[in-house]
């Protein structure tokens, strides 16, 4: 299976998707640390009336932060996609799958061997867009958010298990329709976490229930919301309260019960994969 | 021993649409086996099938002795599909190596070498697959298809992409396989091609095989043609054995003979014969 490992990753890396990422990233963050650097020189200058008992700094970097983890979430699943939508389907009808699929090695292990190479690169590149976003924003605006690492492992899980959906459509799906596919589910699951903040904000039961029925159906949004979470885990008072107001610090769903049932999800989505490429005609 | 390749009664269907029909097959050891049909006969299904690429609906297909698509059996060929592809990025030497941990196969650089100095792709070692013209991909896939010795290769249509010097190239490749005593199932259009190689050939049409046996075999007498002094003369129904006696008579009868030709049905003859005039 490492042969295949280091065979997508090359691919990976090689690839022009991830010089065109890259080449994003990088400009993300040069804008978000002009971004950082207009917010925090702002940020200093604001009065909040002494009865007003909210830290606008903490407030305006952990907003801003939960926007980087957004944006990080977004890039980190467009090359989770991008490097999976056709890694069935697409590589058969271009005749790149069969060469491989004749070799001793199983099928199971080609596909687990893509989808590892998949998340190693996609994981890594999430959480170093992750550390620095959040460097930036600790260096500009000298906050830091109340964990620093587990919300970046947290959200490169996230983007792994779009890339096992990914690699699951690959196998039913052409590249083109898999890959429309996958991004119609990840904002279908991103619109009902903003439903649930809404949901919370109005004390709306019935949308709060409904978006949490979403987040377990689509753990990766599941994933995303504890990662925001618990970059203000510790923060209380009325700037808590505002922050979970969201859009970027609304985070109602986490703990160890999401992340176990993400686990599983990604069990039986990989369960689910092998089989059907296992019955699929090349 | 077991047969390189065995097909019994193999039958595929792809929802109302027969691929293969009862198709019967075996390739012996060191046994080159040409399978030939109109587009759409079932060739590359059944290859496929040999390969485990495909399932097949009812039948059994061996390899070396073991169920097709079993990790021995896959570790037993080489393939080479009709459409395939490199990746882009990749050398000729890359794409090698992967195939040889892929194959398991521990014949490191040298193997690699001797196997592109065999295609004449020696010089594009370090050349990407996307820098190649189509026949260099061509010739690459047959190098990748011997990665690791194995014991029957498996090629559908090898030669399609290359011109007349590179199916030469490919055609004494074969030969040479072929003397090392390892088999071949080819399936190619290229009917003088098949023709010249193959020591079997078999006519595949509506997923049925519809005529097999030795070029010899299937290339039926058509009666002897003699030139003479009065021009020349064509005796349908006579065979080789009656040649010495159609020149006796010729002869005693006063006339001068030039020359004695044995008429053979060609392959091409044989298969349009076969086939019906099908082209898909």
């Amino acid at each position: 299976m490492s042969v295949v490992v280091g065979y997508a990753l090359r691919e990976a890396l090689r690839r022009r998707v991830f010089l065109v990422v890259l080449l994003l990233t990088v400009c993300f963050l040069g804008l978000y640390g002009l971004a950082n650097y207009y917010i925090f020189r702002d940020v200093a200058s604001i009065q909040v009336p002494e009865d007003v008992p909210v830290d606008s700094r903490t407030f305006a970097a952990a907003f801003v932060d939960g926007m980087a983890m957004f944006a990080t979430l977004f890039l980190g699943v467009v090359l989770a996609v991008f490097l999976t939508l056709g890694a069935v389907g697409g590589d058969a009808e271009r005749g790149l799958l069969q060469p491989l699929v004749v070799r001793p090695l199983g099928r199971g292990s080609l596909i687990v061997g893509r989808f590892l190479a998949a998340a190693t690169v996609c994981a890594g590149y999430v959480l170093a867009v992750y550390l620095a976003a959040m460097t930036i924003t600790g260096l500009v605006g000298h906050w830091w958010p109340d964990r620093i690492a587990w919300p970046g492992v947290t959200l490169a899980c996230a983007v792994a298990l779009v890339a096992g959906l990914s690699l699951l459509g690959s196998v039913f799906l052409s590249s083109t329709a898999n890959g429309i596919a996958v991004f119609m589910i990840f904002g279908a699951g991103l619109v009902a976490g903003l439903l649930g903040t809404i949901g919370h904000a109005l004390g709306s039961a019935t949308i709060s229930h409904a978006a949490r029925i979403a987040a377990w159906a689509l753990p990766f949004e599941a994933l995303y919301q504890d990662a925001l979470r618990q970059i203000t885990s510790r923060t209380s008072g009325l700037t808590g309260f505002l922050l979970r107001l969201g859009p970027f610090g609304g985070g109602y769903t986490g703990g160890w019960g999401v992340r176990l049932w993400a686990a599983a999800y990604l069990v039986l989505l990989g369960g689910a994969t092998i089989a059907a490429f296992s019955r699929k005609d090349l | 021993m077991a047969a390189a390749l065995s097909v019994r009664s193999l039958s595929k269907r792809y929802g109302r649409v027969v691929a293969l029909s009862a198709v019967d097959l075996d390739v012996e050891e060191g046994q080159l086996v040409g399978l030939l049909g109109p587009n759409g006969a079932g060739k590359s299904t059944l290859v496929k099938i040999a390969c485990g690429l495909v399932r097949a609906s009812a039948g059994e297909v061996q390899v070396c002795g073991a169920r097709a698509g079993s990790p021995a059996a896959r570790a037993s060929l080489g393939y080479l599909a009709e459409l395939f592809r490199f990746p882009g990025w990749a050398t000729a030497d890359e794409v090698l190596e992967l195939h040889q941990r892929l194959a398991d196969s521990d014949g490191g650089v040298a193997e690699r070498t001797r196997l592109l100095d065999l295609v004449a792709l020696a010089d594009a070692r370090k050349r990407r697959v996307e820098e190649m013209s189509k026949g260099m991909q061509q010739r690459l896939g047959i190098a990748q298809a011997l990665v690791g010795r194995p014991r029957i290769l498996l090629l559908d249509e090898p030669t399609s992409a290359l011109d007349p010097v590179g199916r030469r190239t490919v055609r004494e490749l074969l030969e040479e396989i072929r003397g090392r005593g390892v088999s071949v199932l080819l399936n190619s259009h290229l009917l003088s091609e098949v023709e010249l190689v193959c020591d079997r050939v078999a006519i595949l049409l509506g997923g049925r095989i519809v005529a097999a046996g030795t070029p010899g075999e299937l290339a039926e007498a058509r009666g002897v043609e003699i030139e003479t002094d009065e021009g020349v003369r064509v005796f349908d129904v006579a065979r080789r054995e009656d040649v010495p006696g159609l020149v006796a008579e010729l002869v005693a009868a006063g006339r001068s003979v030039y020359g004695v030709r044995v008429l053979r049905s060609t392959l091409e003859e044989v298969y349009l014969e076969a086939v019906g005039g099908t082209t898909s």
